[in-house]
């Protein structure tokens, strides 16, 4: 039918727009970053204390440092289309080979905050949506309030101190155990690494969800469809059953892929506070040593994944929702 | 479950006796009505919104329901169902075929015996098919949805696929789906041309003649009038005249001051409307409710409430009723 072809030239849209927007984002990066009191020889010279400003004139002239903007910016742009994203000036490695390892860490470690956030937001929820304006409700909304204006660097702290140096519990610092060959380390090592900085990010983002449900489902129990599945004789479970979770629960999930973008942020800062060798921690190392393809590559590779969230959500609106299908709503 | 297609056999208890011995489906006697409200801090306070509301409705018959809005017309049709909200209070007596209508045994009726027919499809949740919605049991709906033409395949549709004139057909073809003994229905009409509007009023007359007892709640007495047998008047909460339709003929025949205002406020009968408001829950005068308003006001009203007598077939509550 007509609808399917409907989505197929919405996916074709989503890819132009998808395309546009990272070419527009390497542009505006790349300038940005050119324009910026970032010096690009800083990192060389670093890692070369003994370097002679004849060397370091070298160097500039090599890495063509000294050409016009535009040019040098062709020149980036084209060795990008053939998959070359540079070499790392902090690491001496292959960009795409940095984001590669490294992104799988962060990967570990976002994920498992997502789904936390996501299961544990959606559960409670869920709990004070069903028991709306009593004793339980009022005392979980207060705290999921609070939660929600207390910054994520300094849960992450409190979780440090409490967690790592108080307790013991937990290490710091670290995807895997200092000391230890990288195939000797156990998924629990693994695991027991990735516990804190993953609860430190969840909590970014959980009260919100759990605020979000709990406010989509009063909205759907007080609704007139729920008020006539009452009068045709069915149970508070089934309602729960049939609309609650229709209703809730695809909403729910979308909002937790087009949060990607607090995801990403907010592994920036988890990763850094606890020394989690992820792609967070390289972005803002990158910055700071003036490494600036392993900047721009992570850059591009975030909008790419923060794009894909957020088309995963629109897509899973157009499934869900038969009004959004028909382009009735 | 097997007779729910055979046309008039809707309601098969009720019509074994014969259509032409009615009995009494529902009775509503001295209900009421409070809603508890949080004020400041911890405080509650109770808000009562029905008071002394009398109704019967028996098998076979279409009771209209006529009030302005906030009269409470919506309140007793929840009432009768048992989905007020959590903070609704109800005192009085809520008869079914002659026996106290309890929790208990509304859990078996709802959905069944007693059958709602919403306003409109904003009452079917938008992302469930209608026919699944409508009950899990798929002979029933579609032997419901035979009875009003309805092709199978509207089963399949969601609510916002249905056309005015199909979605009319769905929400009352929802109502027989149980095989009711009553119907509640509560405002089915507003924003339907007349034509619609007349189809469905025709769909509830069709059940009512096949034994069924039709509460019909409307803000259209002048589309009511034509397929009702009895008209009950609500004022502030309360009924306040419950009269035989024909008697909207005539203003003269009509016993309570609201129902005459209300009867001149139809527009073929001068549509004049009447000064003052309804008064709000929270600050009922004391005695009659109407007082406030009304032009035959004599001592005894602003005292205590008016008893309800019969006159002329017709049941009023006021002091000087004629
Ligand atoms: N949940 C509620 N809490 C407090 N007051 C309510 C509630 N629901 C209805 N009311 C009040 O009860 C009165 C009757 O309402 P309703 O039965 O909906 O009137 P209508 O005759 O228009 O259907 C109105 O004054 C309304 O404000
Ligand atoms: S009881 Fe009195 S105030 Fe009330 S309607 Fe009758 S005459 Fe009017
Ligand atoms: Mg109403």
């Amino acid at each position: 039918m007509g609808s399917k072809l409907k989505v197929i030239k919405q996916s074709g849209a989503y890819l132009v727009r998808g395309v546009t927007l990272l070419i527009a984002i390497s542009i505006l990066s790349f300038v940005l970053m050119s324009l910026s009191p970032i010096d690009p020889m800083r990192a060389y010279v670093q890692a070369n204390p003994g370097a002679s400003a004849e060397n370091i004139a070298k160097m500039e002239e090599f890495w063509g440092l000294n050409d016009p903007m535009p040019t040098r910016f062709v020149k980036w742009g084209s060795a990008l289309l053939r998959g070359d994203f540079g070499t790392s000036k902090l690491y001496r490695r292959p960009v795409l080979e940095i984001i590669g390892t490294r992104f799988a860490a962060t990967l570990a470690l976002m994920l498992t905050a997502w789904t936390m956030s996501g299961v544990l937001g959606f559960s409670i929820g869920c709990a004070m949506g069903l028991t709306q304006g009593s004793f339980i409700d009022r005392v979980l909304k207060r705290l999921c309030l609070i939660m929600c204006s207390i910054p994520t660097f300094w849960i992450g702290l409190v979780f440090l101190m409490l967690f790592s140096v108080w307790l013991g519990w937990f290490p710091f610092g670290m995807a895997v155990p200092a000391g230890v060959a990288a195939g000797d380390v156990t998924i629990w090592q693994r695991l027991h690494h990735l516990v804190l900085p993953a609860a430190t990010l969840s909590f970014l983002s959980f009260a919100n969800v759990a605020l979000h449900t709990r406010e989509k489902l009063t909205e759907v129990m007080s609704s007139e469809y729920v008020l006539f599945a009452r009068a045709r004789g069915k149970s508070r479970f089934q309602i729960l059953r049939q609309h609650g979770f229709r209703n809730i629960l695809m909403p729910a999930v979308t909002m937790q892929f087009s949060s990607f973008s607090e995801l990403f942020g907010g592994s920036v800062l988890a990763e850094n506070i606890f020394g989690y060798p992820g792609l967070g921690a390289a972005a803002s190392a990158a910055g700071l040593q003036s490494d600036i393809p392993l900047l721009l590559g992570i850059t591009l590779f975030s909008a790419l994944f923060v794009f894909a969230g957020n088309a995963i959500a629109n897509g899973l609106y157009v499934v869900i929702d038969p009004r959004v299908r028909e382009g009735v709503a | 479950m097997s007779d729910v297609n055979i046309g008039p056999a809707v309601g098969a208890e009720v019509s074994s006796e014969g259509p032409g011995t009615p009995i009494e489906v529902l009775r509503v006697e001295g209900l009421e009505v409070a809603f508890s409200r949080y004020g400041k801090g911890w405080s509650r306070d109770r808000l009562k919104v029905i008071s002394n509301l009398n109704l019967t409705v028996r098998s076979g018959e279409i009771v209209a329901v006529a009030g302005s809005s906030g009269s409470g017309k919506s309140l007793l049709a929840h009432a009768v169902l048992g989905i007020l909200p959590r903070n609704a209070h109800t005192s009085g007596r809520i008869n079914f075929m002659g026996k106290a209508l309890t929790p208990a045994r509304l859990k078996k009726l709802r959905g069944t015996r007693i059958a709602f027919v919403p306003q409109s499809v904003e009452y079917l949740d938008p992302l469930m098919r209608v026919g699944r919605q409508i009950s899990p049991d798929r002979q029933a709906v579609l032997a419901a949805f035979e009875r009003y033409r309805l092709d199978p395949s509207v089963a399949e549709l969601y609510p916002h696929q249905l056309s005015g004139g199909m979605a009319r057909r769905v929400l009352v073809a929802s109502a027989v789906v149980g095989d009711p003994q009553l119907i509640v229905a509560d405002e089915p009409t507003p924003g339907m041309s007349k034509e619609l509007a007349d189809k469905a009023m025709k769909h509830f007359r069709d059940l009512a003649d096949a034994g069924v007892a039709v509460l019909l709640i409307t803000h259209d007495i002048d589309l009511a009038l034509g397929y009702a047998d009895r008209v009950a008047v609500f004022y502030a909460g309360t009924t306040v005249e419950t009269a035989p339709a024909d008697d909207f003929d005539a203003r003269e025949r009509l016993r309570h001051p609201w129902s005459q205002a209300l009867w001149q406020a139809i527009p073929a009968n001068g549509f004049q409307p009447t000064p003052g408001h309804q008064p709000y829950a929270g600050r009922l005068p004391q005695g009659c409710l109407y007082a406030p308003r009304c032009p035959r006001k004599g001592h005894d009203c602003g005292h205590h409430a008016p008893p309800t007598v019969t006159i002329r077939g017709g049941e009023v509550s006021c002091c000087y009723a004629s």
